[in-house]
């Protein structure tokens, strides 16, 4: 991330929002909204002293998932680039009591702007690139488990805070009460492969779950049970490393737990052993929640601003799940990540690359080739009524002088305009009036045509 | 019996792909159905429809990729904003509303597709033939 940071031909706009695109591919027109980070990034050395010294100190922070805190005025964690601070108003003392101002006074290079106001930026560019990302699955929402309910109920990226060395514990893994577990429960499938939440599998869970499983093995003595339904260790290394955690120690259970109960002190998790055929309870002093992966909560807004398609599960679209698998239905935009389906780190990577690369290629050549079927306008007949530019999903059409006017780059043939001209002004090419009129006369009297 | 003529209008994207899947696995439908491609399920104007009727289809079927699966991004829901409007105004013009029939079939539903298909022609059936009401 330093090194993009660096790039001479990358210019990082962070806690900014695309708000609009217009144009087309080559000339996209691209209107970002900078939000005010109270911190003028110019003047800001990133010495962290406001940090320091902000007396709002008592707020869950995000990037530990809740387990530790952060103050109001903060980076939102340590490798955050740039390397700028920023502050959550709806915490700041100054914007909410309207005195403190501690950052302000103490701050050596006088960065801290309580006036600074949100800013918008427009850019002209030929292709875009969207890699917004996931949601994790908000494990709350399967009430049975007791997340948020139990204290010792953590989601799989609470107990990654955790372990990390940095992380709110120091790398320790401990209970609520600050004692090293004896026995935790990884139960997989929370929010994926459930009819209830998301149908889709989030792909990533088995293995991030055998790593946890593994991480926790190394660093105390607890029993480790794994809750699975199947494990899906595809990918190269992958299997090995399964059969390493196994030889480990740690238990696996092929089964979804039903429920999970506070008991002594204790948790039970209360699962079918589908193996044995049995109903089994464990006790465990945690359970780890291997939550899924799901779309963004604003993808439906993203989705609008860029002209992609969604399916089913509500992952954006790809224009081919085999021949375009980088490329979208609107021209000129590229998709690559968690944002398309949920994949992990080497997939992911591997895909940004080609993304990257089809965006590239598709600039060095200077020229899109366009499809045949485009909408095309008799000036004549168009009384300029604007119905069609309202029903553009693509933004192709505009009035021109009374007349509608096509962006042939924009426009994807599918022919909604069609639908909506009541004065048969715009057609769509090998998709004509004329044309499909015989087609369907063909089809309800053969015999006369033969 | 009498075999009705049916025009369906089948997106590109969605539902020719899910005819040809019900045609790949063999799967039997009523012969009845002329399926006519167009790019979108969007791209059916009612003046399209209401040309097919006079040109002598018994029913009139549109089929589209299911909400959210648009390739087209919103394309099906112009359409299904359209055609009950069009149905009220079949009515109005004494064509019962039941000739024409919008419906989603997705690229994978080729079983779907058949029974929408069957079901549809078998409804049709039930009606007097189009010439008949036309002149009525």
């Amino acid at each position: 991330m330093v090194s993009v940071g660096q790039h001479e031909n990358i210019e990082i706009l962070s806690y900014s929002e695309v708000e609009e695109v217009g144009g087309y591919v080559g000339h996209f027109t691209v209107k970002v909204r900078k939000k005010a980070r109270y911190v003028n990034a110019d003047l800001c050395t990133g010495c962290g002293l406001c940090q320091e010294k902000c007396p709002a100190k008592k707020i869950p922070s995000e990037f530990n998932a809740g387990l530790g805190t952060r103050t109001a005025i903060y980076m939102p964690f340590a490798q955050a680039i740039p390397r700028v601070p920023v502050i959550d108003r709806d915490n700041c003392r100054y914007f909410q009591e309207g005195k403190c101002g501690v950052c302000a006074k103490l701050c050596p290079r006088g960065a801290v702007d309580f006036k600074q106001e949100d800013e918008i930026v427009e850019l002209e560019v030929g292709t875009i690139l969207v890699t917004t990302g996931f949601d994790l699955f908000d494990c709350s929402r399967v009430s049975q488990y007791g997340y948020g309910r139990y204290d010792n109920v953590l989601s799989s990226l609470q107990l990654e805070r955790l372990v990390d060395a940095s992380g709110p514990t120091r790398g320790r893994i401990v209970t609520k009460d600050g004692q090293e577990p004896k026995s935790i429960a990884i139960v997989h499938c929370v929010g994926s492969r459930d009819k209830n939440y998301n149908r889709h599998c989030s792909r990533i869970c088995c293995m991030y779950s055998l790593k946890l499983a593994h991480l926790v093995k190394d660093n105390t003595d607890a029993e480790v049970y794994q809750f699975y339904i199947d494990m899906r260790t595809g990918g190269k290394g992958y299997e090995e490393f399964y059969e390493r955690v196994q030889e480990e120690g740690v238990i696996f259970i092929r089964g979804r737990p039903a429920e999970i109960v506070p008991h002594d002190g204790q948790l039970v998790v209360k699962a079918e052993d589908a193996n044995l055929g049995r109903l089994i309870h464990v006790p465990v002093d945690m359970v780890i929640l291997s939550a899924g992966l799901e779309p963004r909560h604003d993808a439906e807004d993203v989705a609008r601003v860029f002209g992609l398609s969604r399916s089913a599960d509500g992952f954006f679209l790809e224009k081919h799940p085999k021949l375009g698998p980088v490329e979208t239905a609107s021209n000129g935009v590229f998709i690559a990540g968690a944002c398309q389906s949920p994949k992990d780190i080497p997939d992911t990577v591997a895909q940004a690359g080609a993304a990257a690369a089809a965006a590239m290629a598709m600039m060095d050549k200077g020229r899109v080739t366009l499809e045949p079927s485009i909408a095309d306008v008799k000036v004549k007949l168009c009384s300029g009524c604007g119905e069609c530019v309202l029903a553009c999903p693509y933004s192709a059409l505009k009035l021109v002088d009374g007349h509608v006017e096509v962006e042939e780059t924009a426009c994807k043939g599918c022919g909604v305009c069609v639908g909506h001209c009541r004065s048969k002004a715009i057609t769509v090419l090998h998709f004509t009036d004329e044309q499909l009129l015989a087609e369907m006369q063909g089809a309800l009297h053969p015999l006369e045509m033969a | 019996m009498r075999e009705p003529k049916i025009v369906a209008y089948a997106c590109t994207y969605c539902s020719y792909p899910g005819a040809d899947l019900a045609g790949i696995s063999r799967i039997k439908y009523s012969p009845s159905v002329n399926i006519i491609r167009v790019l979108c399920s969007g791209r059916v104007s009612p003046e399209l429809i209401l040309h097919t009727f006079r040109e002598g289809a018994d029913g009139v079927l549109v089929l589209g990729c299911h909400f959210g699966d648009c390739h087209f991004i919103s394309g099906n829901r112009r359409v299904a904003t359209r055609i009950p409007v069009l149905r009220r105004i079949l009515e109005f013009a004494g064509i019962e509303p039941e000739r024409l029939r919008l419906e989603w079939v997705s690229a994978s539903e080729g079983e779907r597709f058949a029974q929408v298909v069957d079901e549809f022609a078998e409804t049709i059936r039930q009606l007097p033939p189009i010439g008949e009401v036309l002149a009525a």
